[in-house]
């Protein structure tokens, strides 16, 4: 094959990142770019249109008026949004969430791909591998179904077994302190196993050698995963960790509405969720899209800036 | 090799303990649910089942079976998954293969464009606002259209293309004059097997699992799909037609509505659970290519 090669520089060769190719080479392959043209246009309209009509925010949208027709009035639904009731109480629990979710969730996969990773036994670690990516394919609404079975007050499981030691049912579902901790831990169990495979990815790159020589230079087991495993993943922690940190205030719409009741308001409504019932059930689609907006740009921002210090203190940053 | 010094056998049984512990903890709530799902809903509501069935029946099947809103929306799933999974994995082909191609001018340009709206959205309304304007609000495209690709994936198949599929055969090929899209079907394509498989894995779990889209686009019931209907009787407690069992007592309804429940749960995952053990090499596959920076 790589005879052929040779004696056929028509192909490819002149191509440098960035430079232009000329018209012929683009007309070469004018066959991709009608491929890949669907992908474009999906873009364009279902996540680029929507930027463009994000300006509603600055409006008062009217349907029957039109994006350009509604009227300018510049950010007075920011204005409101700051200033209302609700404002700290989506910052609080948004960035509660976002902070617990990231303290208890992120080190979690981490230790246990190292500790997936010392398994002798090929046939445990499997087993430990296949159970624990399992709840991963259960949808978001089954999880929380099986929060409202185990947790129910009268005949949920855990409340069975508070009682057989003697203590009160808890209203877990209903009580707004419990709300985080149960949202947390809930995704701690849905996720660790499928979050960890990203870093058994990485585990199983390190050279078997530097092992064997530790060993020689007399280091423990415990050592061994410190200085020569840890390190191996450091980078593919830090590159997830910014892409964390900078969606921290990004907590997701769907487990949050599902787990939200009247009752736990106060601590479970978060900003998507304030969006959802303003704008969509409320139809307040100005505001809602400003409060919507506000968050976009948090977030984009947070990410901007993580990546820049991830940067100047690490050699490791996502662009 | 090495002699396993004491302190190493230590963390190895710590090790191991500490690795049970977490299976049992996963595997508790799954196991329960198996078990409360097939046991008489009396034991269930006084609190005597704890890991294995008790009072073996499987009458909250039957009647799961026999419910008209699980059936339709376990129909509708069926359909939307396997089109809505269809239409994701040409679209990431699709966008996928060029980019992965060194003489594709602009791909640096288009991949920007493409990931940008990983970070930045204009967000919910807007897109509400978008579907509805575009006709498909309360349309089974609503579910199928708005996510019709991802970002994620599509860089999961570039980097497989760039990295398990030659690119000196692909060379040869166009030497031949074979046109790019030919290539793609004859050459890449064949030897792409496992990362289509993964795909459709993806997506289709996806397909499955998702109620957001149908919640805020969907109108008709007739039209809902399963996890709709689970988020009712799961969540709102809104039993349906399923509560009324006629010829009950009101605490023996509450009982069978309770082991009800656990049934539903298993009926909704099944098909998951079922291929999960197939399929599962494949998935991690799929991830171990993703975490390679592409």
């Amino acid at each position: 094959m790589p005879n052929n090669l040779s004696s056929a520089p028509t192909v490819v060769k002149r191509e440098r990142r960035g430079g232009f190719p000329g018209w012929k080479a683009i007309a070469r392959n004018w066959d991709l770019y009608l491929l890949i043209s669907p992908v474009i246009v999906y873009f364009l309209v279902f996540h680029y249109y929507p930027m463009y009509g994000v300006q509603i925010a600055f409006r008062n949208f009217v349907a029957t008026k039109g994006i350009l027709g509604s009227t300018w009035v510049g950010l007075r639904h920011f204005t409101r949004f700051f200033n209302s009731f609700y404002f700290w109480r989506l910052i609080r629990n948004t960035l509660g969430i976002g902070l617990y979710e990231l303290i208890v969730g992120f080190p979690i996969p981490i230790i246990l791909a190292l500790s997936i990773n010392e398994v002798k036994s090929e046939r445990f670690k499997r087993l430990v591998q296949n159970v624990t990516y399992a709840p991963h394919f259960l949808s978001t609404v089954v999880v929380v179904g099986m929060l409202f079975l185990f947790l129910n007050p009268n005949y949920g499981v855990i409340n069975n077994i508070i009682v057989l030691f003697g203590g009160e049912p808890v209203f877990f579902m209903t009580e707004p302190k419990w709300f985080k901790t149960i949202y947390v831990f809930s995704g701690v169990w849905k996720s660790m196993g499928w979050s960890s495979i990203i870093y058994l990815a990485a585990l199983s790159g390190v050279d078997p050698e530097l092992h064997d020589a530790a060993k020689v230079d007399g280091a423990t087991q415990f050592q061994r995963i410190r200085h020569i495993n840890f390190p191996a993943i450091l980078p593919t922690i830090v590159t997830l960790l910014i892409l964390n940190v900078g969606r921290i205030l990004s907590v997701g719409f769907e487990k949050v509405y599902l787990m939200q009741n009247p009752l736990n308001l106060e601590a479970s409504d978060v900003i998507s969720t304030h969006v959802y019932r303003t704008g969509l059930q409320g139809a307040q689609y100005s505001y809602s899209a400003a409060v919507g907006l506000f968050n976009s740009v948090v977030n984009f921002i947070m990410l901007v800036t993580v990546n820049r210090l991830a940067r100047k203190l690490n050699e490791t940053s996502l662009w | 090799m090495f002699r396993q010094t004491a302190s190493d056998k230590a963390f190895q049984v710590v090790n191991t303990v500490f690795l049970i512990l977490i299976l049992g903890m996963v595997l508790y709530p799954l196991i329960f649910v198996l078990s409360a799902s097939v046991s008489e809903p009396e034991f269930l509501l006084k609190g005597d089942v704890w890991l294995l069935p008790k009072g073996f029946t499987l009458d909250s099947y039957r009647r799961v079976f026999r419910n008209q809103d699980i059936l339709r929306g376990y129909t509708n799933t069926i359909k939307y998954t396997v089109l809505g999974t269809g239409i994701n994995v040409l679209m990431t082909i699709a966008a996928a293969y060029p980019l992965s191609r060194k003489d594709f001018y602009g791909r640096n340009l288009i991949t920007g464009m493409f990931v940008f709206t990983m970070f930045f959205s204009g967000g919910l309304i807007p897109r509400f606002l978008l579907v509805r304007d575009l006709g498909l609000y309360n349309s089974m495209w609503a579910l199928i259209l708005p996510g019709a690709v991802s970002v994620w994936n599509i860089t999961i198949m570039r980097t497989f293309f760039q990295t398990s599929v030659p690119y000196e055969i692909q060379e040869a090929a166009m030497i031949d004059g074979c046109s790019n899209l030919k290539i793609l079907s004859n050459i890449v394509l064949p030897l792409s097997v496992p990362i289509i498989t993964v795909m459709i894995m993806y997506y289709s779990v996806g397909h499955w699992n998702a109620y957001f889209n149908a919640l805020i686009y969907l109108t008709d019931r007739a039209k809902y799909p399963l996890q709709v209907i689970l988020r009712e009787i799961l969540i709102q407690d809104n039993m349906g037609e399923m509560a009324s069992f006629v010829d009950e007592g009101i605490i023996r309804q509450m009982m069978l509505a309770e082991g009800l429940k656990y049934a539903v749960v298993v009926v909704a995952n099944l098909p998951v659970l079922m291929i999960y053990p197939i399929i599962q090499k494949h998935f991690t596959k799929g991830m171990m290519v993703g975490g390679l920076k592409g």
